[in-house]
């Protein structure tokens, strides 16, 4: 089996953990990763005015790579990309009036109009491979770790093209349970993590962010589970600040949802860069002796 | 909050420009204020969304641009997703970022920020973060 992959930016450089850790896991599990050739940034939002076209062009190229490619689905792992180009696709799929202008516009490419279908990498898994199949190839068990799905807001936002809707976190929660985890409900689960906002603000002073992590530890989670660089960075990046000025009571390790898939699976943990996430996430993993067999 | 309505301060025009920008129609708005208590950027905000969706319904276009509201939206469609009147208010959000954007205007300076800012943050944040906030 073979899927074609569509990265972004960040996965790349800042969050080169989420990505290497769930290609490692597709292809320990048969999926060959086939990532899209000459793909641009994303644009890392939907272009939300009725008037501005040109900000699709950067999304629908890089359909268009896929539909060149041949492929039927375009897998990717940021929920931001998966957002942005979900309804980049979903635009030209349904306006046509939008669509022959972006097709005019870009007349150096092949016509597009959505034949391609953008999957998120959890969808995928659940589709092509399933938790109980995934259960089975499970090395080492998660065996007693709290966890909590974080979805934030991209995943599941706007309803047209969330992987499920608001207030359900079933694919998540399947596949961290298939992994041997526990999954321990919280109520920050869909709440946004301030997102972009973090430009402007001080470090470590993100109520939104900060909101979330005191939701999470009031639960009993022990680590927080994610599929977005954005999150990662005002949830886990910022803890160490937000602890200092007492934002928060508690640090919540945070982690890709791919990286505790590879550790469950028995991938090398150096395909895991846990460097790239906050160092007490590792020493939560070692704690629980969930890397001694690697 | 004390809003002045007169033939000064309401512009139908505004109103216009707003829906034909965002594509939404602000006047379907019943002040209900479920986006308000979706919004977690609220308490960072001067007026709420609810509020900004009053002011918009009577074209206040003044008081619009001098508020904090929509540059502290953080875009994540937790209004939009629960509104009962099917309003895209991430969409009216964006519009009156645009609108402001558009007049070569940045709410936020790149050129402000430091080195090591700029090396430690995700680009998906400096991407999205400058979509939405410079011209």
């Amino acid at each position: 089996m073979k899927i074609s992959y569509y990265p972004g930016c960040t996965l790349k450089t800042k969050a080169n953990n989420l990505e290497k850790a769930a290609v490692a896991s597709l292809e320990a599990l048969g999926i060959e990763v086939e990532e899209i050739d000459r793909w641009n940034c994303c644009g890392a939002v939907y272009s939300l005015t009725a008037d501005d076209l040109i900000h699709h062009v950067g999304p629908v190229r890089n359909l268009i790579r896929a539909k060149e490619m041949g492929a039927d689905k375009l897998v990717t792992l940021c929920s931001m990309c998966y957002n942005t180009l979900a309804r980049a696709n979903q635009l030209m799929k349904d306006d046509e009036v939008k669509r022959d202008t972006i097709n005019r516009f870009m007349d150096d490419e092949i016509d597009y109009s959505g034949e391609v279908e953008v999957v998120h990498y959890l969808t995928y898994l659940q589709e092509q491979v399933g938790w109980d199949k995934l259960r089975e190839q499970v090395k080492v068990p998660l065996t007693g770790l709290k966890v909590g799905t974080y979805y934030g807001c991209t995943l599941q936002r706007p309803a047209e093209v969330g992987i499920e809707p608001m207030g359900s976190y079933t694919q998540m929660t399947g596949l961290l349970e298939a992994l041997g985890a526990t999954v321990v409900p919280f109520n920050a689960a869909d709440k946004c993590c301030g997102s972009y906002q973090v430009l402007g603000a001080a470090p470590g002073e993100n109520s939104a962010a900060s909101a979330i992590l005191n939701s999470a530890a009031g639960a009993g989670i022990e680590a927080l589970a994610t599929s977005c660089p954005l999150c990662e960075y005002n949830l886990g990046k910022q803890q160490q600040q937000m602890l200092e000025k007492q934002a928060i009571e508690q640090g919540v390790p945070t982690f890709y949802f791919s990286q505790l898939l590879a550790v469950a699976l028995g991938i090398d943990p150096e395909l895991c860069r846990f460097e790239l996430n906050d160092g007490q996430s590792l020493e939560l993993l070692k704690s629980k002796n969930y890397l001694a067999a690697a | 909050m004390t809003l002045r309505i007169n033939d000064r301060t309401l512009s139908r025009e505004s109103i216009k420009n707003l829906n034909e920008l965002s594509g939404e129609n602000v006047k379907l708005c019943m002040q209900c204020a479920t986006c308000t208590g979706m919004c977690p950027m609220a308490a960072e905000m001067d007026y709420s969304p609810r509020k900004v969706m009053h002011m918009a319904q009577f074209g206040l276009q003044s008081k619009l641009e001098e508020i904090n509201t929509y540059w502290k939206c953080a875009s994540c469609h937790a209004c939009t997703v629960k509104c009962p009147r099917g309003i895209d208010i991430a969409k009216v959000m964006e519009a009156l970022r645009q609108q402001t954007l558009r007049t070569n205007t940045n709410y936020i300076e790149p050129s402000e920020m430091s080195a090591e800012t700029i090396a430690e943050l995700p680009q998906i944040a400096l991407v999205a973060g400058f979509r939405k906030m410079t011209s």
